[in-house]
C-alpha cells in the first residue's frame, strides 16, 4: 500500500488502461506479445496491487472470469483473469499471472474480488494452483481423495484412450467394444499412493464443518454438541435443489448463520472432454451445459470460435439465431418463473401454465433443429439448417398425430399474440398474490455493489438495478441494430428477480417483433455460407467470448496451438459464478427462504458443475 | 383489500379449468378424437388441456428429429443390389461423431486385400450416442441418417446397445417414409452432382476427341 493518495486520472488514461497500468507498475507489467495473445502479464507478487488499481483507478469492478491453462511445454501455469466494467461498454481487459508448475501458486484475489472465491477453488481443484490468501481453498468439484488434478496436460482419466479425438481405434479397423470392459467397475477410480479406502476417514467433510465456525463431537455423544447452533444439510438430494446440489447451513434457532454450498456431483470435467474434442465436437456438448438453453450456449461457443476463425455470418443466419436465443430466454424465464413457485410450495399449477408456453416454443426448437432441449442447432459461420416450412411431421407409428403449423405463422401467432397475453396473464395470476408477495419481499437482498463484487451476472444482477447486459456492454450478433431496454429493478430481493424476469420475457418479444419482418425479407437467403468443413483449425492465439445467457453471462476461453483441437477450452458457466453471493443473501433468513433465494438465482446444475 | 391477488389468480385458473370444457363443447366433443382437433391443441392457438394422452396419442416427430442414427441399405426390390448399402466405409461419420460411439471395419477384398467400399463392420454403441445428428450431417452419400424411433428401452444395457451392422440397417423406402420432404430433396441434389460428373466426364471425352 502506498503512502500518499493517488493521482488524479484524466480520461484519456482511462480510454487506454493498459499503458495506464504499463506506467504505474512499469516493473511488474509487460505486454503479453505471444503471437494471438492479449492482455497483460503482470508479476505474481505484485499481482493483487495491479488488481486493486484496476478496480480503483480504472474502473473495472467485476471479475468477469478467471480462467487457467497449463503451458506444459514452458513448464508454467498461467491464470488469466478477465475483469470488466459495468459502466463502460467494452470488451473485457485481460490480464496474467504466470507461476512454475513445480511450485504452482499465486496470491488470490478474493480481498479484490470476492466473486474470485469459487474460480479460485476451481482452478486448485482441477490445475492445482495453491492461492495464497483464499480463506477457504478446498476442493470444489473432485472429492478429496482424488488423485491429481484432472485438468493438467499430464493427467489422463481412466477411461483414456488418446490425447485427441478422433479416436485411431474407430476407422478403419474399428472392432467394437466397450471402455467398461477394458476399465471394470471397481478399476476405473484412481486413488493416490498408498490410499486405502477402507482407512480412510473423509477429512473433507470435517473441514466443510469446520470453516462454519460449528464445533463437532469428536466422540459420540450428544452433550458435545453445541446446543446453540445446529448444522443441517440441504440436499443433495431435495426436491428445491433443481438437481444434485447440497448446502450446509448453519442455523442458530431457525435463522441462518453460515451457509456453504457444495458442488459437484454433477461433475464430469467438461473441460478436459472439451480438450480432447475437435472444435466442431464441441458444440453438441454445449447444450448440456444450461440444458435449458442449449441454443443460446451453441450462440456463446459459435461467435467464440467464429472470432477466432474470423469467420463472417450471414444476415439471415444471424436473425435466425437471435430468434432462437431470445426464445430461448422467454422459455427459460418462464421455468425459472415457474419453478420457483413449485418451490414455495405453489404445486404445479404455475410451473404448468409456464411450461405449457414453453413446448411451443420447444416445439419449434425440435422442427428447427432435430431436438427440443439438446439443440445442436448452430455452427462456425450460420445455423445447420433453415427454419423448417412447418412445424409437426409425418405420422408413422401407430398413435401419431400428425399437426401441419405454418412455421412462420407458428412464429408470429406466437410473438405477437400467445406469449404477450400468456406473460401477462402469469403476471396476473403471481405478481400481486399476496402469499408470494410476503415470501418474496424483502428477502435475500443483494445489494449493487455486493452483486457486482460477487461477479453475479444476469438477471440476478440486473434485479440489483445494475444495467449490465452484454447484449449492450459488449455487443455480439446483430444486437446493435436491434432496439430494446436494458431492464433493471432497484430493490434487489427475491420479489424483484422475480419482476425483472417478466420484464425481460417482455424486452425480447420487442427484440422478436423486430426479427420477424427481416426474417421474412430474407426468406430463401443463405443461412450457413461457406464450406462446412467437419476438420476446421483454428488459427493460434487466445480469445475470451461471452454472451447474455438467461441467466448470465456465459464465456468461453479458449486457446488455440493450430490443431483442430483446443488446446484449452474454458466456460465461465454463470450459474455457478452467481452462487458465490449464495451465502450473503442467505444469512439472516430462514431455512424456507433458502429455497426462495436459490429458486430466484435460477442455477441449473448441469452448468453450475459443469 | 388482502386476499384479492389469491382470488383474482383463482380466477385464472378457474377460467383454464372452464376454458377445457368450453374447447370441448366447441369441437363437437371430439377434443380427444379427431386429427384436425388435435392439430388446434398442439398450436398456439390451443385453450384449456395441453396435454398429449401418450402412448395411444403421440405427437408425430418433425422429419429433422434425430433419435440414433440408422445406415441407409437398398430396398429389396433394387434392380441391381438388393439390401446394399450406401456407405462406403470412408470413415467421416466416426471421425466427426463427437463421442465416438461409431466403429468402422473398413472392408477389403479377400483375394487382393485391397480396400472396397463397404463395410465388413459398422457398429453403434447406443448407450455412448449423444444424438447430435452429425455423422448423418456430415456424411458424403447420404448413407446415415438419424432415426426417429425413440421407444427403444431394453431390459439389457450391456449387449442389446451395441448396435450392429444388421441392427442398423433400413431400407431407403423407410428413410424416404419418415422424412419425405428431405428425401426427396437429396435424391434431387444426387442426381444433380450425377449429371454434372456425367457432363464432366463427356467434356472430358470430347476434349479427348479433340485432341486426337
Amino acid at each position: 500500500m502506498t503512502e500518499t493518495l493517488p493521482e488524479p486520472v484524466s480520461r484519456s488514461v482511462l480510454s487506454d488502461p493498459t499503458r495506464f497500468l504499463q506506467e504505474k507498475f512499469s516493473d511488474a507489467v509487460r505486454l503479453d506479445e505471444r503471437e494471438g495473445y492479449s492482455g497483460l502479464i503482470v508479476d505474481s507478487d505484485r499481482l493483487v496491487e495491479v488488481a486493486q488499481s484496476l478496480r480503483d483507478d480504472l474502473g473495472f469492478n467485476m471479475l468477469a472470469g478467471a480462467s487457467y491453462v497449463d503451458y506444459l511445454e514452458d513448464d508454467f501455469f498461467e491464470m488469466v483473469y478477465h475483469v470488466s466494467s459495468t459502466h463502460r461498454v467494452s470488451p473485457p481487459m485481460v490480464f496474467k499471472a504466470q507461476t512454475p508448475r513445480s511450485e504452482a501458486s499465486l496470491p488470490s484475489l478474493v480481498t479484490v474480488w470476492p466473486g474470485a472465491d469459487f474460480q479460485e477453488r476451481e482452478a486448485w481443484d482441477l490445475m492445482g494452483i495453491r492461492f495464497d490468501g483464499h480463506p477457504d481453498l478446498r476442493r470444489i468439484f473432485m472429492w478429496e481423495g482424488f488423485d491429481g488434478y484432472p485438468l493438467r496436460k499430464d493427467w489422463r482419466e481412466p477411461y483414456y484412450e488418446e490425447e485427441q479425438k478422433p479416436f485411431g481405434s474407430r476407422w478403419p479397423d474399428g472392432h467394437a467394444g466397450r471402455a467398461e470392459d477394458r476399465a471394470p467397475y471397481g478399476m476405473n477410480v484412481q486413488y493416490p499412493g498408498g490410499f486405502s479406502l477402507d482407512e480412510w476417514e473423509p477429512e473433507g467433510e470435517e473441514a466443510l464443518y469446520e470453516r462454519l465456525d460449528t464445533p463437532l463431537a469428536k466422540e459420540p455423544g450428544i452433550h458435545r454438541i453445541k446446543t446453540g447452533e445446529l448444522v443441517v444439510n440441504l440436499g443433495p438430494q431435495h426436491p428445491s435443489t433443481h438437481g444434485v446440489f447440497r448446502m450446509v447451513v448453519t442455523l442458530n434457532g431457525e435463522t441462518i448463520t453460515r451457509l456453504k454450498p457444495v458442488f459437484g456431483y454433477l461433475h464430469r470435467n467438461h473441460e478436459k472432454i472439451g480438450e480432447r474434442n475437435t472444435y466442431l465436437q464441441n458444440m453438441p456438448y454445449t447444450d448440456r451445459l444450461d440444458y435449458f438453453n442449449s441454443m443460446s450456449n451453441n450462440l456463446a461457443y459459435a461467435i467464440t470460435v467464429e472470432k477466432m476463425l474470423g469467420q463472417e455470418v450471414s444476415e439471415r443466419a444471424e436473425l435466425i439465431r437471435v430468434l432462437m436465443a431470445e426464445l430461448s430466454r422467454i422459455q427459460n424465464h418462464y421455468a425459472a418463473i415457474g419453478f420457483l413457485l413449485n418451490d414455495l410450495g405453489a404445486f404445479f399449477t404455475p410451473v404448468l401454465y409456464a411450461l405449457k408456453e414453453r413446448e411451443l416454443i420447444l416445439d419449434l426448437f425440435e422442427a428447427s433443429s432435430g431436438s427440443r432441449m439438446m439443440c445442436n442447432y448452430m455452427r462456425f459461420g450460420g445455423c445447420a439448417y433453415d427454419l423448417p416450412p412447418h412445424i409437426g411431421g409425418p405420422a408413422i407409428r401407430p398413435g401419431d398425430r400428425d399437426r401441419v403449423l405454418d412455421t412462420m405463422a407458428f412464429i408470429e401467432d406466437l410473438v405477437y399474440e400467445r406469449l404477450p397475453r400468456a406473460t401477462d396473464e402469469i403476471d396476473r395470476l403471481l405478481s400481486e398474490n399476496e402469499v408470494l408477495v410476503t415470501r418474496l419481499k424483502g428477502v435475500g437482498v443483494l445489494p449493487p455493489e455486493r452483486a457486482i463484487a460477487h461477479s453475479i451476472t444476469g438477471p440476478v444482477l440486473r434485479a440489483s438495478g445494475v444495467p449490465y447486459d452484454l447484449r449492450r456492454m459488449d455487443p455480439y450478433s446483430i444486437y446493435n441494430e436491434l432496439d430494446f431496454k436494458v431492464v433493471t429493478r432497484e430493490n434487489g430481493d427475491a420479489y424483484d428477480r422475480y419482476l425483472i424476469r417478466l420484464d425481460e420475457i417482455r424486452e425480447s418479444l420487442r427484440i422478436l417483433e423486430q426479427v420477424i419482418p427481416r426474417l421474412h425479407a430474407t426468406e430463401g437467403e443463405e443461412f450457413w455460407p461457406g464450406k462446412r468443413a467437419y476438420n476446421i483449425r483454428v488459427p493460434e492465439g487466445e480469445h475470451y467470448g461471452h454472451a447474455e445467457n438467461p441467466k448470465g453471462e456465459l464465456g468461453f476461453y479458449l486457446v488455440s496451438d493450430g490443431s483442430a483441437n483446443p488446446y484449452r477450452y474454458h466456460v465461465r458457466a454463470p450459474s455457478f459464478i452467481n452462487l458465490s453471493a449464495l451465502e450473503e443473501m442467505c444469512i439472516g433468513h430462514t431455512v424456507a427462504d433458502i429455497v426462495v433465494v436459490l429458486g430466484s438465482i435460477d442455477i441449473v446444475l448441469g452448468e453450475v458443475d459443469r | 383489500m388482502y386476499g384479492l391477488g389469491i382470488l383474482r389468480g383463482l380466477g385464472i385458473t378457474l377460467r383454464h379449468f372452464v376454458e377445457t370444457y368450453v374447447e370441448d363443447i366447441k369441437a363437437g366433443f371430439r377434443h380427444y378424437g379427431a386429427d384436425e382437433v388435435f392439430s388446434m391443441r398442439q398450436s398456439p392457438q390451443a385453450k384449456g388441456l395441453f396435454t398429449v394422452e401418450y402412448p395411444e396419442e403421440k405427437i408425430a416427430v418433425p422429419e429433422r428429429f434425430r433419435y440414433i442414427p440408422f445406415l441407409v441399405v437398398n430396398d429389396d426390390d433394387h434392380p441391381d443390389a438388393p439390401g446394399e448399402p450406401w456407405c462406403t466405409s470412408c470413415g467421416i461419420c466416426a471421425k466427426v461423431c463427437p463421442p465416438q460411439c461409431i466403429w468402422i471395419v473398413r472392408g477389403s477384398d479377400p483375394e487382393t486385400g485391397r480396400p472396397v467400399p463397404k463395410p465388413e463392420a459398422f457398429t453403434i454403441d447406443i448407450d455412448i450416442c449423444m444424438n447430435c445428428g452429425y455423422c448423418a450431417e456430415y456424411c458424403p452419400f447420404d448413407a446415415i441418417k438419424m432415426d426417429h424411433d425413440y421407444e427403444i428401452a431394453s431390459y439389457d444395457r450391456t449387449t442389446a446397445h451395441l448396435y450392429d451392422y444388421d441392427k442398423l440397417a433400413k431400407p431407403l423406402s423407410y428413410w424416404q417414409r419418415i422424412a419425405p420432404t428431405r428425401a426427396e430433396a437429396e435424391r434431387l441434389e444426387r442426381e444433380a452432382k450425377e449429371a454434372a460428373k456425367a457432363a464432366r466426364a463427356k467434356g472430358k471425352q470430347q476434349g479427348l476427341d479433340i485432341v486426337r
